[in-house]
């Protein structure tokens, strides 16, 4: 079996489950897809099922945030029993207890993960589609074409990710479109970086000849046999780029770029509003870093076990 | 039986800055026929696997010149445009490689890759093509074909896989099929079965097969002729029998007397050719295997052999070589 590096002791269970396979579908079974193999690894693997468990956790809370939030996550409930310094605490009404406007904070919790959700999501996406893009061009082309789309990506890299998302989101005004943006931007030159290495990589390799020699065209070799081979390091990166995007997004909401509307709950925001009732109700700041931590090491989790089931070193 | 495919002095260099050429192959020349499976024998870097990437145009274009000639049915592949060489590789060319492994995309399904060639060469596509692939890997040995064609190339066998890239490299019947250790990577008992199967393709199709090796034994067993190359350079050539029975070049004789025979005593020991390949002289002052070879004169270290005719049998690069009655010594002793 594998020996190396710390994956293997996450891995450890990754054969040992097929006892307790529940389908039934045993390992020898033939005709599997590589896919279907890293899928029956993935199973396997504890940290895995962990890290999938919360992604789903989360993404079931944004989604059915409405049915599962006791109280309007907008509505001051408690307003009339606020006092400067002195809120409610945890109760059987309000298991969070409530912020500093008397508003139920288990709700806005919930509610928050929406957004920080779609943030996650569209920004990874626009990130993943430009930098597959950018990518590609660099990594189908090479030449001039790869140098050039090289040095954008160099100078993005240059300038802290944070501050470069900072910078974006400032010029293009508060809003939540502009977080997205700014994050995709920060996003693209991974993902192109990763994909050029990817290809150059496959494209030195034997199979990539052999095509060449059955006369395959170009445009086909890149397209059908270098970018699938290509693609298993930026899957995996674009599970770990949700996790920093959740971040990033809720940092940037903190600093106050994210929509003008306070009301609209967010995890960022929270954190920043509690700042001010430290000492009164640190539990207000706590909350919204722990939803941050468990939303973000989901994906992290997943993210690491996918990248050790795609790894082509444990293989077969 | 006439010529089809005529190398003829197919220098490659590969150039660097600020560094000489490295000159990988130089002066090879040889010819092969519809029907007749010829040999490039040598070791490690002798220019083998250059040799046939040349004359298929596969080696990178920046640092690489390759000059001479290597003519292919009347016309010379080395200055045909890369649109009409890429549509003849695949459907008159073809190669199969030495490791099936990393010769088969690891992601695709074994159908497609094959089906891609039919697509890309003969038209076919769907239904048409999927049989036709069924029917290759058939030709080809493989069983439960169709089955087959829906695995994934970590599923095979390295024996299969081989089979499998040979399908797809004989699926327009090539005219001329260039087999590159084609048995290396695989254990002995499927080694022959190989062996059979391209054996088979070139009588039955009328393919002329390069065959590139480093093993005398494949040599013995399937070649008409056999081009001996040392360090980028043919030193013998001569046809199969004339070659085991009467060997004249050093290193031709080196290589016969240093495989384990199976008809002699179990703790002689094998009669290695001393020194490595990388102790060579370039060609242009001396005999590049001047310093490993036992009949060295003085002449070996300062003037270059010529590739001559030799009695009219074979082509010789020696200065020395060893006398006909001595190497018959040899040549009997390496028969099986």
């Amino acid at each position: 079996m594998t020996d190396s590096g710390p994956g293997a002791v996450l891995a450890g269970s990754a054969f040992g489950g097929a006892g307790l396979d529940p389908l039934g579908a045993g390992p020898e079974e033939a005709g599997g897809s590589i896919s279907r193999e890293a899928w029956r690894r993935l199973r396997g693997n504890r940290v895995a099922i962990l890290g999938a468990v919360l992604v789903l956790l989360f993404v079931l809370v944004a989604l059915l945030a409405p049915l599962l939030a006791p109280y309007d996550p907008k509505d001051p409930v408690l307003r009339s029993q606020i006092t400067p310094g002195n809120y409610p605490g945890l109760s059987a009404q309000h298991w969070l207890g409530v912020d500093r406007q008397g508003r139920d904070e288990l709700s806005r919790i919930i509610y928050g993960s929406r957004q920080s959700l779609l943030v996650g999501v569209v920004a990874t996406s626009l990130g993943f589609a430009g930098g597959m893009l950018l990518g590609l061009l660099a990594g189908a082309f090479g030449g001039w074409i790869d140098s050039l789309v090289m040095r954008v990506v160099d100078v993005l890299l240059a300038l802290p990710g944070l501050l470069l998302a900072i910078t974006i989101a400032a010029v293009l005004g508060q809003s939540l479109t502009s977080i997205m943006l700014a994050i995709a931007v920060v996003q693209i030159p991974i993902f192109a970086r990763l994909l050029r290495g990817s290809m150059l990589a496959q494209r030195e390799s034997d199979y990539v000849l052999a095509a060449r020699m059955v006369g395959v065209r170009r445009r086909k070799i890149m397209l059908g046999h270098v970018l699938p081979n290509s693609l298993s390091p930026v899957i995996v990166q674009a599970t770990l780029s949700l996790a920093t995007a959740i971040i990033d997004a809720a940092a940037l909401s903190y600093l106050g770029l994210s929509g003008t509307d306070p009301d609209v709950p967010e995890w960022g925001r929270m954190l920043a509003e509690a700042q001010q009732d430290l000492v009164a109700a640190p539990r207000l700041a706590f909350i919204p870093c722990i939803a941050i931590v468990i939303a973000a090491l989901g994906f992290t989790l997943l993210g690491e076990s996918l990248r050790e089931a795609l790894d082509p070193k444990f293989r077969r | 039986m006439t010529t089809l495919h005529d190398v003829d002095d197919l220098p490659v260099r590969f150039t660097r800055r600020g560094r000489p050429d490295v000159r990988a192959v130089d002066g090879v020349s040889f010819s092969v026929s519809a029907g007749e499976t010829v040999g490039l024998v040598g070791e490690s870097g002798s220019g083998k696997s250059v040799t046939s990437l040349a004359i298929m145009g596969l080696l990178p274009k920046r640092g690489v010149t390759v000059g001479g000639r290597a003519e292919f049915a009347g016309r010379d592949l080395l200055r045909l445009p890369a649109d009409a060489l890429r549509d003849l590789r695949g459907r008159e060319l073809s190669m199969v490689f030495q490791d099936p492994l990393s010769a088969l995309n690891p992601v695709i399904s074994i159908g497609l890759q094959v089906t891609e060639v039919l697509e890309r060469h003969r038209g076919m596509s769907g239904r048409e093509a999927r049989a036709e692939a069924a029917r290759l890997l058939e030709v080809v040995g493989i069983p439960d074909p169709t089955r087959r064609l829906r695995e994934y190339p970590h599923q095979l066998s390295g024996g299969m896989r081989q089979r499998a890239l040979i399908a797809m490299a004989v699926a327009c019947q090539p005219r001329l099929l260039i087999a590159d250790e084609p048995t290396t990577a695989l254990d002995v008992t499927i080694q022959a079965q190989i062996l059979e199967l391209l054996r088979g393709l070139v009588q039955e199709q009328g393919t002329a097969l390069v065959l590139i090796t480093h093993d005398l034994g494949v040599v013995a067993g399937i070649c008409d002729r056999v081009n001996v190359m040392y360090s980028g350079r043919i030193v013998e050539q001569a046809d199969r029998r004339t070659l085991f029975v009467q060997p004249r070049h050093p290193y031709t004789t080196g290589l016969l007397a240093s495989i384990p025979r199976l008809d002699s005593a179990a703790d002689l020991p094998l009669e290695p050719i001393p020194g490595s390949p990388t102790d060579t002289v370039p060609w242009d002052t001396a005999c590049a295997f001047a310093p490993r070879c036992t009949r060295r004169l003085d002449v070996c270290g300062t003037e270059r052999p010529a590739l001559a005719d030799n009695g009219g049998v074979r082509l010789l690069r020696c200065h020395n070589p060893v006398p006909a009655a001595e190497s018959l010594a040899v040549g009997a002793e390496g028969r099986r």
